[in-house]
């Protein structure tokens, strides 16, 4: 296990982007935040800029105008960086394969490590993929 | 002389269903233009709708905004209603009681929303907090009725997928009491509170020959002194048969849009009390088989403003043609006249207020124009506003 | 003065077309000359909002119908413009009289191709910066 992956899983850090997501998603991750769940409990927070950023979490169905944003985005990122595809559009791209302003679905665009489907994932199931990555990398 | 500078704002931020990119040209502390370019969030769902079965487009357009799911489901079926001769003529009653239920607790959790976002960004976290805990029982409401937190999926052409069980209305009611005390504490709080006052009034004003030249619609033209409501105007579910409030003010800043975000929640909930007390028996929907061909109108009253749907049939089972106007598209537009003028600290309050989104703000970066260099961030201009707020709270105000 | 009296009369000639849907839904057809000065009617005059405008390919061209709401009465009025025989098709942009048209059509200009003349900002509001000039994504497949 890499060591520097190891030091990831505490106070994680994470930077979302939303490249053409319908917004359910990113409200049910702010929700995360909330009294109810809390997460900054454990030292998640979301950051204002991906240099600071453990994860980055990625919500949407890929539009072609964000995708080269989404790139430069992960190319700042330090490495390592855990990827985080949240909701069926990150996912699959959900009903929007398709439509003519879709690109590639996000793991042939970046690598992902963690994908938490649902529509949106509710923020117990955001939670509980988040925790089950960290198990991963720490190799429980 | 001060330095003149570029403040992209964008271009996604998490918040929202049409990202937006602001490019602010400020001079010194006053924002001098500002360049609004969107797109990043097209996602062709008016092309994807003229593939699909007419039921399967309520799915398609309950996606376009999570924070909307059932207006824009619900403006669709209006539309096509509209070619089968109306949402009266073929909707059974206690449907049309229920779709009213559901678009009134979706404006409760999307108000909510929007003072929490609010509070955000003038440096009042607490607000935030709270308004989301506030929020949380009414995302329970909507797990129970429709199954799911978001994207309910309640409508259909011709009536709702799932009835509100008589086992349900109790535990409506008594969450909506529960709220009822959070809606006044924060009205209160809004009102008696001098910072907040300092900062939101006489901010970001749009006024009533603006809001009318950008055609602005919902809090943000209330706010602005246009009476309009679609709920009343072109009533639509059981709003005709109910006794409520159309909220109006006259000044046209942040001020006003906030109360009237937050007395509209009031409104919302005696609608709901009201439909709940007269939910007619009966069936919950209606069979409709073919949508001949025609055109056909539908609008709803979304908590940001006018949803518009416009469908044209040729008799077969898809639409030909799908228009869907958001309320947002109208209204984003009119930040070109109410950032202009302003100043930068007030800039991320100003642009949040139409309730775009918000979370745009928080990749913006400040640029220096002539050297293209990056002097601030998203998060410095949400500090700045932050600061603003606590210089007045310390100024003794 | 009732309100469909009041357009009726303002507008005079240029209405080639009136059908009342339903008692809050009517659409007027005027040609493609006219719809400056009908929009400019419209919207200054009677004072109705412009609510949208919507596009589509028909068989013989193209057709575009602007939708005015007039709130106080709940009704929406929409006005119908067919576009046939040009290529690329043209008509007048009407947002020098009104504002909230500026997106629509640039929106229209960039999905179907449709040149809005005298637009002040005609550039692309939703595609992405590469999408290839002369791809409009609502235009219909040439089978």
């Amino acid at each position: 296990m890499d060591f520097r992956l190891k030091a990831l899983t505490k106070s994680i850090w994470v930077f979302h982007v939303s490249a053409g997501s319908c917004n359910n998603c990113d409200i049910e991750i702010l929700d995360c935040l909330t009294p109810r769940f809390d997460v900054e409990r454990f030292g998640i927070q979301l950051v204002g800029s991906v240099r600071h950023a453990d994860a980055l979490l990625v919500t949407g169905a890929m539009n072609k105008k964000s995708i080269p944003r989404l790139k430069k985005i992960y190319e700042q990122a330090p490495k390592p960086c855990v990827v985080v595809a949240c909701g069926i559009c990150a996912v699959s791209q959900n009903m929007f394969r398709d439509s003519y302003s879709m690109g590639d679905p996000l793991d042939k665009i970046i690598p992902v490590d963690v994908y938490i489907p649902g529509c949106p994932p509710k923020p117990e199931a955001i939670i509980s993929g988040i925790v089950k990555l960290v198990k991963k990398i720490r190799g429980a | 002389m001060s330095h003149k500078v570029i403040i992209p704002i964008g271009p996604y931020h998490p918040l929202q269903e049409e990202p937006e990119f602001f490019q602010l040209y400020d001079e010194g502390e006053k924002v001098v233009d500002i360049d609004i370019i969107i797109g990043y969030n097209h996602r062709g769902i008016e092309k994807l709708s003229e593939s699909k079965h007419f039921d399967q487009v309520a799915f398609l357009v309950e996606r376009i905004c999570g924070i909307c799911s059932s207006s824009h489901p619900y403006a669709y079926v209006l539309a096509v209603e509209d070619i089968l001769g109306g949402e009266a003529a073929v909707v059974p009653e206690r449907a049309v009681y229920i779709r009213t239920v559901v678009d009134e607790l979706q404006r409760i959790h999307s108000h909510l929303l929007w003072l929490g976002l609010a509070g955000h960004f003038i440096g009042y976290n607490t607000v935030w907090m709270w308004a989301w805990k506030y929020r949380e029982p009414v995302l329970d409401l909507f797990e129970m009725v429709t199954g799911n937190r978001n994207n309910y999926a309640m409508l259909k052409i011709g009536g709702v997928r799932r009835d509100i069980k008589d086992e349900d209305i109790p535990v409506i009611k008594k969450t909506l009491d529960e709220l009822v005390p959070a809606v006044r504490m924060f009205e209160g709080a809004v009102m008696d509170d001098p910072v907040i006052r300092a900062r939101l009034e006489g901010v970001g004003i749009l006024t009533r020959e603006q809001a009318i030249d950008y055609s602005v619609v919902g809090p943000t033209a209330r706010a602005s002194g246009l009476d309009m409501d679609v709920r009343r105007d072109d009533p639509y579910g059981a709003y005709a048969r109910l006794d409520w409030n159309i909220i109006v003010e006259k000044t046209g800043d942040i001020f006003a849009k906030t109360v009237i975000r937050i007395r509209e929640m009031q409104e919302s909930i005696r609608i709901i009390r009201q439909c709940l007390d007269k939910l007619p028996p009966g069936a919950i929907d209606a069979d409709v088989k073919d949508i001949p061909p025609g055109e056909g109108i539908g609008r709803v009253e979304a908590p940001r403003g006018e949803c518009f749907h416009y469908i044209k049939s040729d008799g077969t089972n898809r639409p030909v043609r799908h228009k869907i106007r958001a309320p947002s598209y109208m209204n984003v537009a009119s930040n070109k006249v109410a950032v202009i003028g302003g100043t930068l600290s007030d800039a991320t309050i100003t642009l949040a207020a139409v309730d775009p989104c918000y979370c745009c703000t928080e990749r913006v970066a400040v640029m220096r124009r002539d050297t293209g260099k990056k002097v601030m961030n998203g998060w410095d201009l949400i500090k700045l506003s932050q600061e603003k707020t606590a210089r007045l709270k310390g100024g003794g105000a | 003065m009732d309100i469909r009296d009041q357009i009726k009369e303002k507008l005079g000639k240029k209405i080639m077309q009136w059908h009342e849907h339903s008692s809050r839904r009517v659409y007027l057809s005027v040609s493609r000359q006219d719809i400056f000065g009908v929009a400019e009617c419209l919207f200054k005059q009677v004072a109705l909002r412009f609510a949208t405008a919507s596009a589509v390919q028909i068989p013989s061209g193209f057709e575009i119908v602007y939708h005015f709401s007039h709130d106080a009465g709940g009704t929406i009025y929409s006005v119908r413009v067919l576009l046939e025989g040009t290529e690329p098709p043209a008509v007048d942009s009407i947002t020098p009289v009104c504002s909230a048209a500026e997106w629509i059509e640039r929106e229209i200009w960039e999905m179907l191709g449709i040149n809005f003349i005298n637009h002040p900002n005609l550039k692309r509001l939703l595609l992405a910066e590469d999408w290839p000039d002369g791809n409009y994504p609502l235009r219909k497949k040439q089978d």
